[in-house]
């Protein structure tokens, strides 16, 4: 367990290394969310889902929903650690002809299993895709990834409210809970608290962890494979930035790329 | 008097049959099944149907993620939520990544009549046409309403069908032979050119009767698909006619008659009359009288043919 939990450590610190790498090289783009959520896609790309990069349209894969488009560099990091792509072509985030889009599109990249970007629709798509892998009779299961600020979106909700109703246990959400998004702290702009109460209201199945914490996120993963009758939703307290000192809790690093002596910096931390 | 049956009726009944053939076809509605008609395809196939309850932006967007994951998704309710409820859902998860989803939706133009111009979805058609592949049927009866429904399930992409809640007359028998995107000669004629769409291709063929007999000799061409446009076949006919008037249970702006016009321009400039709402939203009333009162009749589809062949050189 303390190897597993020590290899994904440093898988999440060679996702943020990419993350700065290509952000960097791009000029633009997110990186405070995408470093929020290194260590849940960590867990979830190399320790819980079925996936073969081999055959990126093999049935049987799990499916993995980036509902927070604007990360996408965690994700095309995470594929690109997984085999689904060159390491290199990371450098080509954001260039006209590129696979790696600004946001995830499904048409472009092999692995990305929704296009997404405009925020709310990427968690309806992942109650569509657990619906249909139910009717099949599979035991593939959904996950996607929430931001926090992406909670406003009442879409969230009316997706919240289906996947209750139709008691999609085959599906788990994570929200990325860095209490940031691009106007302030989330609860200035438009508080979403509370959240746990809130997703229990639309009958979900709700835990509670340190979303930086691997042992809890792996914790949390089984403890919502073994809910039945209930999809989960994973609430993860993060630092928004985390693991580059000078963007840790920083709003300014939302939407901004690092500048060529920021990613040596922050590349040195992350060593 | 031929027999009536809404475009709505046709396509509940054709999806129920499409659901047998097809186990891949699944419904899903938000709380209109009764009047969308999809409640049959309910009674048929319960499994594979879903009521998503009155949120119409996340149905589209799970019936983008079933499709995802290999369905055939039809999504229905009433065009003006359809397209502008769900507008951006349809948008970004089901047009941009090129998802395999049918809209059918319903209670599309004024003939919605008495819920009033809130529920007149009278911009539809010009919403969907702007969707990058984005394919649109416009049926103009039961038949064609069917044979959309199995063409809609054959195509790989998305696809919008417009239906109509009241009865329309049935115009193609059983032999009838729906290509996707190429319309129908109904009537041959040399004179004038009345391109039509949805319920006012009966129409047309009424106002070619009372135009024959004044001595003008009008074609009639029904166009079930706005997209891809037949630009072939309306630019042969604006060719062969010298001019052209389109019919349309729509805005003037953005739909058919857009669509004509902006063919026409490029191709074929010729006097050119628009028959559709101008420019302003539907009302209360029963469905005979917003066509009368809307300028949606044959006879204003006559009187836009003699206006536009006056205008001939």
């Amino acid at each position: 367990m303390d190897e597993k939990i020590t290899n994904l450590k440093e898988r999440a610190k060679a996702i943020r290394r990419h993350i700065i790498t290509m952000l960097g090289e791009a000029g633009s783009g997110h990186p405070g969310g995408s470093l929020s959520a290194a260590d849940i896609v960590s867990a979830l790309f190399f320790d819980t889902m079925k996936l073969d990069p081999e055959k990126p349209d093999w049935p049987g894969r799990d499916r993995f929903v980036l509902s927070k488009g604007h990360a996408a560099p965690v994700l095309y990091a995470a594929l690109a650690e997984k085999g689904f792509l060159p390491i290199e072509e990371l450098l080509t985030l954001r260039k006209l002809g590129s696979r790696l889009q600004g946001h995830p599109d499904m048409k472009k990249l092999p692995g990305v299993e929704m296009s997404t970007g405009s925020l709310g629709q990427g968690i309806s798509a992942a109650v569509g895709m657990a619906m249909g892998l139910r009717l099949d009779g599979g035991d593939q299961r959904v996950y996607a990834l929430l931001g926090d600020g992406e909670a406003q979106e009442g879409q969230v909700w009316e997706a919240a409210m289906a996947a209750g109703h139709f008691k999609l246990d085959n599906l788990t959400a994570f929200l990325d809970y860095n209490n940031l998004q691009i106007d302030g702290p989330v609860d200035v702009v438009m508080n979403v608290a509370p959240l746990n109460d809130k997703w229990r209201a639309f009958n979900w199945h709700v835990i509670e962890i340190d979303g930086h914490d691997m042992a809890q996120i792996l914790k949390a993963i089984e403890e919502a494979h073994a809910t039945k009758s209930k999809p989960t939703v994973i609430i993860a307290k993060t630092i928004k930035g985390k693991g580059v000192s000078f963007m840790e809790d920083q709003v300014g690093w939302h939407g901004n790329a690092p500048k060529p002596e920021q990613v040596e910096q922050a590349l040195k931390e992350l060593a | 008097m031929t027999k009536k049956i809404a475009t709505r009726e046709a396509y509940g009944q054709e999806l129920v049959r499409l659901g047998a053939d097809n186990k891949d076809v699944v419904v899903l509605d938000a709380d209109l099944s009764k009047s969308t008609k999809t409640h049959d395809f309910m009674k048929n196939h319960p499994d594979r149907f879903f009521n998503m309850g009155i949120a119409e932006g996340n149905m589209m967007a799970v019936a983008a993620g079933l499709a995802a994951v290999g369905k055939i998704p039809f999504a229905s309710t009433f065009a003006v939520f359809a397209t502008g409820r769900a507008f951006e859902q349809i948008r970004n998860s089901i047009c941009y990544p090129r998802l395999n989803v049918k809209i059918a939706a319903t209670h599309a133009g004024v003939t919605v009549g008495e819920d009033g111009g809130s529920h007149q979805s009278i911009e539809d058609i010009a919403i969907m046409r702007s969707l990058p592949g984005m394919t649109v049927f416009v049926p103009a009866d039961a038949v064609e309403t069917a044979a959309a429904i199995r063409a809609a399930a054959e195509i790989k992409g998305p696809v919008y069908i417009r239906l109509g809640r009241s009865g329309v007359p049935v115009l193609h028998g059983e032999d009838f032979n729906f290509i996707p995107g190429e319309a129908v000669t109904l009537r041959e004629g040399t004179d004038v050119a009345i391109i039509a769409t949805g319920i006012m291709v009966s129409a047309a063929l009424e106002a070619a009767e009372t135009l024959a007999a004044e001595g003008i000799s009008a074609m009639v061409l029904d166009v079930h698909t706005i997209k891809p446009l037949d630009i072939f076949a309306i630019v042969e006919a604006a060719r062969k006619c010298g001019a052209v008037v389109t019919a349309e249970e729509h805005s003037i702006i953005g739909g058919l008659g857009s669509a004509v016009a902006e063919t026409l321009s490029e191709h074929q400039p010729v006097p050119l009359q628009r028959v559709g709402v101008r420019d302003t939203f539907g009302e209360s009333g029963k469905p005979a009288e917003l066509l009368q009162h809307f300028g949606l009749t044959a006879a204003n589809i006559a009187e836009a043919a003699r206006k536009a062949v006056s205008k001939k050189k």
